[in-house]
């Protein structure tokens, strides 16, 4: 079950992590290598302990130990309108908003990345 | 200012040079905060069991006075709104805060090396790891900084990294200490233990923290018996212990001189007047695998709230999802970096079955294995803490080879169950560390046969 640049690049959009093309190659070298030594599991014989896995939940969604699983993607963003539609104004997909108040003790954050000409 | 235990803490601090010029056992420190502090404790009218007394804590448990980085770049100088119950614990006994230790980004790896400050340095020689993840912590008590430090254990980095640097370090029963305020690597395995000096120094920090949080949902409500063990003059005082010795834990292929000083031990543990077992253990071969499924399944979970919108960094982007990426890119390092996709993959569909439910299967039948023993009669469990002794500042360049460094140390994570490490000696000068693990909530007999161990072994544990 060897894990493909295809595959390194699917897992990292999943976990929303940006990948240099660069890195690929050594990624997968890497995971390989390690999930090599997980394919031990692959020969425990599990028992009846699992057997209620196999079966599909009232949704058709697959159960496993009893939790539901969903399919696998990011989930969306669940709002009825668009943003673009309600936002005062919008920049980079943010609303800008007049800033309230600074943590000038943490240094550098996000409320700095923020503060725009528009936003102060 | 007066003269007391933190300005002798400052004193050895800038002796052994602990700071980023020397071992880089400490991210930050508060030099004049601590010494405030101190004189403000001294003078009180009711004096804690710890009054005074300086600790410093891993960078990964949330703290109001100093930033909470876990060593990474995604963190950088990040500060907590809220301060973890342990640390509230110790200085409502009067402990004294001096600093925040270095760690293994996220408590990822098992030497230190992987923190966005650089590796930290063992105190014993300077060329080596001091384990990890909970380095920073373990080197800072082994220099002499403190006598008391706390550490996080997912799957032994506070028992590999005192068994490295030749200190006393405690993973306690999942529990029995609250995790609020401990930034979560792997929910169901993370703990927060202690390193001290000595057995007693250790159970003194474990007593101090221990005991139901209501902010912690997994804490126990379990009253907390005392912990520390008190020396005895009997001629036997482990009379009627049984010591299981797990023959999984001695594979031929262990270092013969590190089975030499396990070996001592257990003469020893049998004159203190202890019945020395041989018992078994079968599933523990499967333990790293198992461990390296499900820590980062659980980490690939944790670490999605670092998205640039909650915590510390954010990088530019074109629109949310190119935001979280740059983000996410470029504040983990390699081996978080590593552990997201692997634990995202083993999750994701097609994998989920393979790998994480047969890993989950595979983790209660290591938990029964323990049950086992100890339903048997084992009071507890005597091993070796690592199969190496401390090893060059990158020597471990693959992956998997670190990740056998936790060999000894997982199951009892796995298990939920308390375990410690303690010197028992000495290979080429470096530190051999013996580990006990107990049932679950049997932290009383496990230090009161590592109290009684330490005594008997005396200076033999360092030689």
């Amino acid at each position: 079950m060897a894990v493909t640049e295809q595959d390194v690049r699917h897992v990292a959009q999943l976990a929303r992590l940006g990948i240099d093309a660069a890195e690929l190659p050594r990624l997968v070298s890497e995971l390989n290598g390690i999930l090599e030594h997980m394919d031990v599991l692959r020969q425990v014989a599990l028992d009846a302990l699992d057997a209620s896995d196999a079966d599909a939940g009232s949704a058709g969604i697959p159960l496993a130990m009893g939790m539901p699983l969903r399919p696998d993607g990011t989930p969306p963003i669940p709002l009825l309108h668009p943003r673009e539609s309600f936002a005062p104004a919008m920049r980079d997909g943010f609303f800008l908003v007049p800033r309230l108040a600074t943590h000038g003790t943490v240094g550098t954050s996000a409320s700095d990345d923020l503060s725009t000409e528009d936003g102060e | 200012m007066s003269y007391h235990t933190v300005t002798y803490a400052w004193e050895r601090f800038d002796l052994v040079r602990a700071g980023a010029d020397g071992l880089n056992a400490f991210v930050s420190v508060d030099r004049d905060g601590s010494r405030t502090e101190a004189d403000r404790i001294m003078q009180a009218q009711h004096l804690g069991p710890l009054a005074g007394v300086p600790v410093a804590i891993k960078d990964n448990i949330a703290t109001l006075t100093l930033p909470t980085t876990c060593a990474s770049r995604m963190l950088a100088g990040y500060i907590s709104p809220f301060e973890a119950t342990a640390v509230q614990r110790l200085r409502l006994a009067g402990a004294v805060v001096i600093g925040k230790t270095n760690m293994d980004e996220f408590a990822m790896g098992s030497s230190t090396e992987n923190s966005a400050y650089g590796p930290t340095r063992n105190p014993i020689d300077s060329s080596r790891v001091p384990g990890g993840s909970s380095g920073g912590s373990a080197a800072a008590v082994a220099a002499g900084v403190v006598a008391i430090a706390l550490g996080s254990e997912t799957g032994g980095s506070v028992r590999q990294p005192a068994a490295f640097c030749g200190v006393v370090g405690i993973k306690p029963t999942y529990g029995r200490v609250s995790r609020h305020g401990l930034v979560a690597y792997a929910s169901s395995l993370d703990n927060i233990g202690v390193f001290g000096t000595s057995v007693h120094h250790a159970a003194l920090g474990l007593q101090t923290i221990a005991g139901h949080d209501p902010l912690d949902a997994t804490s126990a409500h379990r009253a907390v018996p005392r912990m520390i063990p008190e020396p005895s003059d009997a001629s036997y005082p482990l009379r009627g212990i049984v010591v299981g010795r797990p023959a999984e834990y001695f594979p031929p292929s262990l270092d013969p001189r590190i089975r030499h000083h396990c070996d001592r031990a257990l003469d020893q543990l049998r004159a203190l007047g202890a019945e020395v077992r041989d018992v078994s253990l079968p599933n523990t071969d499967l333990a790293i695998p198992v461990y390296y499924i499900i820590a980062p399944a659980e980490a690939s979970s944790n670490l999605a709230r670092f998205d640039g919108v909650r915590y510390g960094r954010r990088a530019r982007g074109e629109g949310l999802r190119e935001m979280y990426e740059r983000t996410r890119a470029e504040g983990f390092g390699a081996e978080v970096t590593r552990r997201i996709l692997l634990g995202t993959y083993v999750l994701s569909a097609g994998y989920y079955d393979a790998y994480y439910r047969r890993a989950q299967a595979v983790r209660q039948r290591i938990t029964q294995d323990f049950a086992n023993v100890f339903t048997d009669g084992v009071h507890v469990l005597f091993t070796p803490t690592a199969p190496t002794t401390a090893f060059k500042l990158g020597g471990h360049a693959d992956p998997y080879e670190m990740y056998l460094s936790d060999i000894f140390t997982v199951t009892a994570n796995l298990a939920g169950i308390p375990a410690m490490s303690q010197p028992i000696g000495r290979v080429e000068g470096l530190p051999v560390g013996g580990q006990l693990m107990a049932a679950h909530f049997d932290e009383v007999i496990m230090l009161r046969v590592a109290g009684a161990l330490e005594r008997r072994l005396g200076a033999e544990a360092h030689q």
